[in-house]
């Protein structure tokens, strides 16, 4: 005979389905390993916050994880300076040039890539991707000599357009992706319903896929934003990226370290904020339909 | 997977891409093709040099080209190195981090933070960092005795330089190798549980198998970056002490933008090319050969 | 093992929903049975599953396999098996190596394993296959393999299946159900084999579970619930076209619909208007050429060679009838007979059992 047990014992205990539970961390070694990892991280970046509310005679005199003496002076002074505000204004533009220019270059592309077989198209790839791998250096003094001879030296448009050297790539890889997730049979309904190519293409193609064109946007602004090599070679006083400007973060006493701190914090601003509003996508864009 | 029609007009389409790459890319290596071949006396006369240039790089008993091999072995050592680090350890936090639920949003953001960080900054946090006077690192390290120096010991400055790019770099090893094992459906999972496989046989038969694709891509990006790293070393240590961690990027840039001898720095910049173009083309026919037997 | 008994089982994949995944059920699976659970997408079936194994603990409730309270026990301390509905098998392993991995997890010795290993890549035919790479093994075969570690395991007394045929190539779909009817012939195990597709259901099973929305509708036999389901959904369900049903007013022995009389088999007692249906399936309605029946409208005949099928029209229902070889066919109107034995009638969806004196 069997029994049914009384309810209010079972329910409670199993709200979860056993699967939720099936790939948690195994033991608490690699919980521990994992949040070691973490605190490893956060550590020079918090030592960095710490430096930026110090003074430079504190930071001198005693190595301490706490200011003593918080203070957001630092942070005034370069929101208020003239060349400071100018400097990370320049690098946000150039960013956000190169950006519009290698997604917008990228999508046809990509497009092409993926639905078409032409020729030469492998061996366009490759060098795209080669091109990703490009060492920076080996371009610094070319382009210094390009654009100098183009008259784009010292402007904004000159770093935008350096930066397309991997971020086109960068842009056409991971598009490619994207459009590989749209069935082709899209494309043929869409001629059947009479669209012309480039109509379908901006109003049915492009919205399809534009969660990959936010993520794609998000890896070239990173990629353009951190790179300092080629802004700071192609730049000379009108276009000042702030990497030129904290190189140059000289006091009577020395190395401003507490200023530079403070604009390093700064600079970590955008791409923090820009991270946090596409981490769902991150994980996937990389490694969509390469992996 | 279905053939995909044959069109050439797909070159108007591609074009953009073309000719900003060509813009970018070619254009300015024919201007160093023009300058590996040939010399200077000065004031903007050129004269045909031949292959001088490459041979002398190519002779480690020239001074620059035992400049060259030492720069390039070093480039290879410290890739190695941080390979061997940032591989396993991103893998082993990848699979530590949570497969769902609000988790997992904040957690990315914090494990991508360096990657976001502009290098110099990256270069100046651990500048200051490792300093024995005023940063956590250099004054644990010293407080704990040991020789620690970044601008004096060469061993410091190496090991430093391996720590900063584990710790800015790990964080994308990590991420793509999150994505990869997100897309190992559940019932794998489950069928090793049914068949009473460990964790580690579990890791060793299901997640590295599928994992495959990734880490060539993840070996080939980071193996790239670490070739060609500046910032970050050219920031902390200067290239120094002496040469210790005067890598071929910044050896290159100090000869053609310092000094005015732009013919081996060309034919320097040509070489450093042809060699990353080499590596590049490996792991392209390797990812080639991955995706057919996929198919397979 | 003799059986697995499923006690007031429940279960909510989220505890504040109102919806049910499962709602509560009691069912007894006999060993050596084979079983089809069968539904629409999203109606339980595979949370069912997903109990019976272990992979999932219920809400609510207890599984016992025999008498023995295996709520609590993960999957690989039941002694069941699953196969997916994609092959799983280990990439990196040959196709013995594959057989041979749940029991070397299991440390039997070697030779135990060769041996039974052997049998089992006998019973599914994948003896030729053995020392291949699994990886390159077609989609079918690949299945087989992974059934294989379920069976290559002796303690094994269930095996389950969740849409196991959904990547197999159609025309290759029936080389893997004679072979899964053929194992089962020759093992003797309880099978449960989950699926939306009414044809594998109804020539695999001995007996078939019928879901919807979580709930178990009927079990029976193919043939029965064939003949007489209890539910309309069942009905409509199962039968290519499935059991016609149109609403009506039912009262003692006749039924009106849109304004006609059908005579009934059997007396019911007054049911509400609302919620009244008439079922009756196309192979028992057929369309008559003497004047007596119903009168309808043909809108449109399907000749499928073997049978002839009309869509006819009554008042607003659409019905779907057999047309006899020997009936001609002129014009638009015609006469409809309903074999009354296979006239059923339900109130609120569920079977009504009329008085057949």
């Amino acid at each position: 005979m069997v029994d049914v047990l009384p309810r209010a014992s079972v329910s409670v205990a199993r709200s979860r389905p056993r699967s939720f539970t099936l790939r948690r961390g195994s033991g608490l070694l690699p919980k521990l390993g994992f949040a070691v990892y973490l605190v490893a991280l956060m550590l020079p970046i918090c030592w960095l916050i710490n430096m930026s509310l110090r003074s430079n005679e504190e930071i001198m005199s005693t190595l301490a994880f706490w200011p003593h003496h918080p203070s957001l002076e630092k942070y005034y002074y370069i929101l208020n300076d003239p060349t400071w505000i100018h400097a990370f204004g320049v690098s946000l533009t150039y960013v956000a040039i190169n950006t519009v220019i290698s997604v917008t270059a990228a999508l046809p592309a990509a497009y092409a890539f993926n639905r078409y077989h032409f020729i030469g198209d492998k061996y366009l790839f490759f060098w795209l991707l080669s091109n990703l791998m490009a060492p920076a250096a080996v371009y610094a003094m070319p382009f210094f000599n390009l654009y100098y001879a183009i008259g784009l030296f010292d402007t904004v448009w000159a770093v935008a357009l350096a930066h397309c050297l991997f971020n086109v790539p960068v842009a056409v890889w991971i598009l490619e992706g994207f459009v590989a997730g749209v069935p082709r049979e899209i494309d043929e309904m869409a001629a059947i319903d009479g669209y012309s190519f480039p109509r379908f293409f901006i109003r049915i193609f492009v919205p399809l896929i534009a969660n990959g064109i936010g993520v794609t946007a998000f890896f070239c602004f990173m990629f353009s934003w951190v790179e300092q090599l080629l802004a700071t070679t192609l730049t000379a006083t009108d276009a000042l990226p702030f990497a030129a400007v904290m190189s140059r973060s000289y006091s009577v006493s020395g190395m401003d370290w507490s200023l530079l701190a403070a604009a390093g914090v700064l600079t970590m601003i955008p791409g923090a904020v820009v991270i946090w509003f596409v981490r769902n996508h991150i994980a996937k864009g990389f490694a969509l339909g390469r992996v | 997977m279905t053939e995909k029609p044959f069109n050439n007009r797909a070159w108007l389409m591609v074009a953009p891409v073309f000719a900003l790459v060509l813009f970018s890319a070619l254009l300015p290596m024919m201007t160093v093709v023009n300058y590996s071949v040939q010399d200077s006396l000065g004031q903007n006369q050129f004269f045909w040099n031949g292959d001088a240039w490459f041979r002398d790089l190519l002779n480690p008993s020239t001074e620059i080209g035992a400049r060259f091999a030492d720069a390039l072995l070093r480039n290879l050592s410290f890739s190695l190195v941080a390979l061997a680090i940032e591989v396993p350890l991103g893998i082993a936090v990848a699979l530590s981090l949570p497969r769902g639920g609000w988790a997992v949003g904040p957690v990315l953001v914090v494990i991508a933070l360096p990657m976001l960080i502009p290098w110099n900054v990256v270069g100046t946090i651990w500048q200051i960092f490792s300093r024995a006077d005023i940063g956590l690192f250099g004054a644990a390290l010293t407080g704990l005795g040991l020789h620690y120096n970044v601008t004096q010991e060469p061993i410091s400055a190496w090991c430093t330089i391996v720590v900063i790019d584990v710790w800015h770099w790990t964080p994308l090893v990590i991420l793509l190798t999150y994505a990869g094992l997100r897309a190992i459906p559940d019932a794998f999972y489950q069928a090793a549980r049914i068949d009473a496989a460990s964790r580690w046989a579990t890791f060793v038969n299901i997640e590295l198998p599928k994992l495959q694709k990734v880490l060539v891509i993840v070996v080939l990006l980071r193996f790239m970056q670490t070739f060609m790293i500046y910032t970050e070393p050219f920031v902390v240590t200067g290239g120094g002490p002496g040469s210790a961690t005067t890598f071929l990027s910044i050896d290159l840039v100090k000869i053609a933008l310092g000094q005015v001898d732009l013919g081996p720095a060309a034919a320097m910049s040509l070489v450093y090319n042809l060699i990353t173009l080499t590596l590049c083309w490996i792991f392209f026919t390797i990812m080639m050969q991955l995706d057919r037997r996929r198919y397979a | 093992m003799a059986r697995i008994t499923l006690d007031g089982i429940a279960h909510r994949y989220d505890t504040r929903s109102q919806s049910a995944a499962l709602k509560r059920l009691n069912h007894v699976w006999q060993h050596g049975r084979a079983y089809a659970l069968l539904g629409p997408s999203g109606c339980g079936k595979t949370t069912l599953l997903n109990i019976i194994s272990g992979l999932i603990m219920p809400s609510e409730g207890r599984v016992l396999f025999d008498e023995k309270d295996v709520t609590q026990l993960p999957t690989e301390r039941r002694n069941i098996a699953q196969v997916f509905q994609f092959p799983v098998i280990y990439d990196t392993m040959s196709v013995a190596e594959n057989l041979a991995f749940p029991l070397k997890n299991r440390g039997i010795d070697r030779r135990a394993v060769k041996a039974r290993v052997a049998e089992v890549a006998d019973l599914l035919g994948l003896t030729r296959d053995l020392s291949r790479r699994a990886r390159n093994l077609t989609a079918e075969a690949k299945q087989r393999v992974s059934l294989g570690r379920g069976l290559v395991r002796s303690d094994v007394a269930a095996i389950l299946f969740d849409e196991p045929l959904t990547v197999i190539d159609p025309s290759l779909k029936w080389q893997l159900r004679s072979k899964l009817k053929a194992v089962h012939r020759a093992l003797d195990l309880l099978m449960i084999y989950v699926t939306h597709d009414q044809v594998e259901a109804l020539t695999f099973a001995d007996e078939v579970v019928v879901m919807k929305d979580g709930s178990v509708l009927q079990v029976a036999t193919p043939t029965r619930l064939f003949e007489q389901p209890e539910h309309t959904f069942v009905g409509y369900f199962i039968g290519s076209p499935g059991m016609n049903l149109v609403a009506a007013e039912v009262d003692g022995h006749v039924a009106h619909v849109a304004g006609q009389a059908i005579e009934l088999g059997a007396r019911y007692p007054k049911l509400a208007a609302g919620s009244t249906k008439l079922g009756f399936r196309p192979d028992y309605t057929f369309l008559v050429a003497d004047g007596s029946g119903v009168p309808v409208q043909i809108r449109r005949m399907e000749d499928l060679g073997r049978r002839r099928l009309a869509r006819v029209a009554l008042g607003p229902h659409e019905i779907f009838a057999t047309v006899p070889h020997d009936v001609p066919i002129a014009g638009e109107q015609a006469h409809l007979a309903i074999r009354q034995d296979r006239l059923f009638v339900y109130a609120h969806d569920e079977l009504v059992s009329g008085d057949r004196r």
